[in-house]
């Protein structure tokens, strides 16, 4: 028995330029080509061949066993949000892929590079109602970015090469890979593993027209009151340096989308706040007012907007986007400047002439001041015993100096931190900003503690929302990235009640949510925790928080019915921001 | 103002895509009011053609979230008049009446009709052309007893089109030249200026 098969491998190994390997050890080769070292996933029937070849490469592949599906993708989310590289998700067919809708809808989004590889039945099976089988590549096609079902191991390399090409080129995003049960067991001839640099039916940029950036100079040269909006496309580019090299020659006062948040330091003399609906009070106002519009990056959405037909229509509007599709999607350009602003920013910066601009400059600090005196003198230094979630995070700011990785979830917290944490560095703003997903950030942060253990990961999560995806407690218990979870609890689904209290006559309607002691709960997965309501036990509490040399859970008790202001109401134009209640 | 647009599609052959080009439409509740598929001038080179009522603007930013999609080429958008169209039509109807009404057999030949099939108990007749004309013929045969119809989806060509051959050149180039990505604020330069 023995000589027989070893004489098999000799004869097969000495002719033969390629080895024969399965179809699931060659997608752990894909993986390892292509730099992976961390996996967020979940095993099952349709996926277990990958999981017995992962059996072997354990010590190359850091595969991360999460609680749930969603954590899955969120942290891979998260993951590629602070590290600029590709997340990477396992999870088996049926139920274990449809787990992944939120996850994939959210990248899709904001733009995350993400690959999941789900498991599929066998290829004989497809369309007979096998046992967990799902149609995968149909659920999933409005999600993602691109697709494809293998059913033929032959086509593992390629097809992986492609994923990672199209998840991180361009306008990044996810892509499924459905991988049937035979195709992971099947032995086929490996010819070994070449990256895709090219597909031709895709362009990930488009060419770079110098007329169009000579036509966007000329109009910002002539610009009396300019002003830069940039999303996250600066962060996406990786082009953070050339556009800090724009401002500061052009002189222009800029504002980030929630998206593009960090991009720029948020102390930086230039930058004016943040945009949207519970962004900064200037730049909401001075958008129409200015006389030209320089949009980086950002794809005028409707919470950054307001109503369209009331939004910076006195403006000559510059957009610059890799993305065709969202030229004139929804503000219509002047001058369009297609391409990587990694390219066209340099170009820009090039023609443009180096200025200063301190009137307008100082409309925008006249707005803040007006912005200090009604919103945030009382948000981040209350008056009254009762803690604000602004107070929390202005103490945090001071103990992280901004060098800390912040994930928000989505309410009320994620507003307020958003408005006041303080940012130094690129790719410290981890949040679901398109699709608004609650439950994101706790999975996130275990992604980000992974993406870049360097820094502090702050998660800063509502009590709703915490109790969407705390499941994931188990994946930190196990597997010990440091997350500082802070969950600023208002006893209410805050953003939700504040609406009800706003725009429904006060009806409060399935918004007070109980929670369970959080402290017990951190406990039960064997992490430490602490729950504070006086404002005296504020600043220890987030220092051993920070200190502690594990994940720490905080729970801060906060104000019930504060509200966050500015706003801008929905349906309204971004001039008509409210600072209070009673302006609404 | 809305009016008819024919989209042309350049993609790759692959499956799924037919999905993925259906759902830009259907999350849009745009109707699709006539879709075909096939081959195109470029072996490999799969060919679709969309018809739907819309106006301009829309359409403009359809095409451009089609050729977002990976496997897509490229989306072109042309109105009635600036292609030659023709869509496919079968009717079925007794042979009998046929037979023994001349003034039939007359109307048919008025319309182009051609007889594809006949048989003792029925004939079906092809008339390929603009859509009023093979409804027009439903509503002459239907008091001869039109027993089964059918339209295909529209084919066209674009009159000002060159063909893809040249086009997928480009495309293959790693470094595609300025046509592979047409811009039309460039080419129409000076309403794009114009301020
Ligand atoms: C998955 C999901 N379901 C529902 C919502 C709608 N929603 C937006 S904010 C919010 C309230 C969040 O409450 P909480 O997590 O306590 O945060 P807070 O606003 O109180 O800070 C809700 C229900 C959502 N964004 N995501
Ligand atoms: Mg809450």
């Amino acid at each position: 028995m023995q000589t027989l098969e070893l004489k098999k491998e000799t004869t097969t190994a000495t002719p033969a330029t390629t080895t024969q390997i399965s179809g699931s050890e060659a997608v752990l080769k894909a993986l390892l080509a292509e730099k992976v070292d961390t996996i967020f996933g979940y095993p099952g029937g349709a996926i277990m061949p990958i999981y017995d070849a992962l059996y072997d490469y354990n010590d190359r592949l850091n595969h991360i066993l999460v609680r749930h599906e969603q954590g899955a993708i969120h942290a891979a989310q998260g993951f590629a949000r602070v590290s600029g590289r590709v997340g990477v998700v396992f999870a088996t067919s049926g139920p274990g892929a449809t787990n992944l809708v939120t996850g994939l809808a959210d990248a899709m989004i904001d733009s995350t590079p993400v690959v999941c590889v789900t498991g599929q039945v066998f290829a004989h099976l497809l369309g007979t109602d096998a046992f967990q089988e799902t149609d995968v590549i149909n659920i999933t096609t409005p999600v993602t970015k691109w697709n494809y079902q293998v059913t033929d191991a032959n086509e593992i390399p390629a097809v992986l090469a492609k994923a990672f090409y199209i998840a991180r080129s361009g306008r990044p995003g996810p892509v499924v890979i459905d991988i049937t049960k035979n195709a992971q067991l099947q032995l086929f001839d490996y010819a070994g593993y070449e990256k895709c640099e090219h597909i031709r039916s895709y362009r990930p940029k488009p060419i770079v027209r110098k007329e169009y950036v000579e036509e966007a100079a000329r109009l910002i040269n002539n610009a009396e009151r300019p002003f830069v909006i940039f999303g996250q496309g600066v962060i996406l580019g990786k082009a953070e340096k050339e556009f800090k090299k724009f401002i500061e020659k052009s002189g222009i006062p800029a504002a980030w989308t929630i998206m593009g948040m960090s991009a720029l330091p948020t102390d930086h003399p230039l930058g004016v706040g943040m945009l949207g609906m519970h962004g900064n009070y200037g730049p909401n106002l001075l958008t129409n007012e200015c006389d030209v519009l320089i949009a980086i990056g950002m794809r005028f959405d409707d919470r950054v907007t307001g109503r369209l037909d009331k939004y910076a229509k006195q403006a000559k509007v510059i957009h610059l986007d890799i993305d065709p599709a969202e030229i004139d999607k929804n503000v219509k350009s002047t001058v369009p400047v297609w391409g990587d602003c990694k390219e066209t920013l340099p170009l820009l910066t090039e023609l443009i002439e180096q200025k200063v601009y301190p009137q307008w400059l100082q409309r925008f600090r006249d707005c803040q001041q007006r912005e200090e005196d009604k919103v945030i003198k009382e948000e981040l230094n209350p008056t009254s015993d009762v803690m604000t979630m602004g107070e929390v995070i202005r103490e945090l700011n001071e103990l992280t100096n901004g060098d800390a990785i912040i994930v928000t979830d989505v309410g009320q917290h994620q507003m307020v931190a958003c408005r006041y944490a303080q940012m130094n560095g690129t790719r410290s703003n981890v949040t679901s900003g398109g699709l608004g997903t609650m439950g994101f950030a706790l999975p996130a942060a275990i992604g980000a503690a992974y993406g870049d253990p360097s820094r502090h990961t702050v998660a800063i999560i509502g009590d709703g929302g915490f109790q969407m995806t705390l499941q994931e407690l188990g994946t930190i218990m196990q597997f010990k990235p440091k997350v500082k979870i802070m969950i600023l609890n208002n006893q209410f689904l805050g953003m939700v009640r504040q609406w009800q209290q706003l725009f429904h006559q006060n009806r409060y309607s399935f918004v007070n949510i109980t929670s369970p002691d959080f402290v017990q709960v951190a406990k039960g997965f064997g992490i430490a925790g602490k729950s504070i309501n006086q404002r005296a036990d504020l600043k220890q509490a987030l220092k051993e928080m920070l200190e502690h040399d594990e994940s720490f859970l905080l729970e801060v008790m906060v104000g019930k019915e504060n509200n966050v202001f500015p706003m801008v109401p929905q349906g309204r134009g971004v001039a008509e921001i409210v600072l209070c209640r009673e302006e609404v | 103002m809305k009016q008819e647009y024919t989209i042309t599609v350049y993609t790759e052959n692959q499956i799924g895509l037919l999905n993925r080009i259906a759902i830009i439409f259907s999350r849009r509740k745009i109707n699709i009011e006539s879709l075909n598929t096939s081959p195109s001038e470029v072996e490999s080179v799969h060919r679709f053609t969309i018809v739907i009522n819309e106006t301009e603007d829309v359409v403009r930013k359809l095409c451009r979230q089609i050729e977002k999609q990976v496997e897509v080429l490229k989306a072109y958008y042309n109105t009635q008049e600036e292609i030659v169209w023709q869509e496919l039509a079968l009717y079925k109807v007794p042979t009998d009446i046929i037979a023994a009404e001349v003034k039939v057999e007359r109307l048919l030949r008025e319309h182009g009709a051609k007889a594809v099939v006949i048989r003792k108990d029925y004939t079906v007749f092809e008339v390929a052309g603009h859509r009023e004309e093979t409804d027009n013929l439903i509503k002459v045969l239907e008091p001869y007893g039109l027993i089964e119809f059918v339209r295909s989806g529209r084919v066209a060509i674009i009159k000002s089109s060159d063909g893809f051959h040249e086009k997928l050149k480009e495309f293959e180039y790693r470094e595609p030249g300025e046509d592979a990505i047409e811009n039309e604020f460039l080419n129409e330069n000076e309403k794009v200026f114009s301020m």
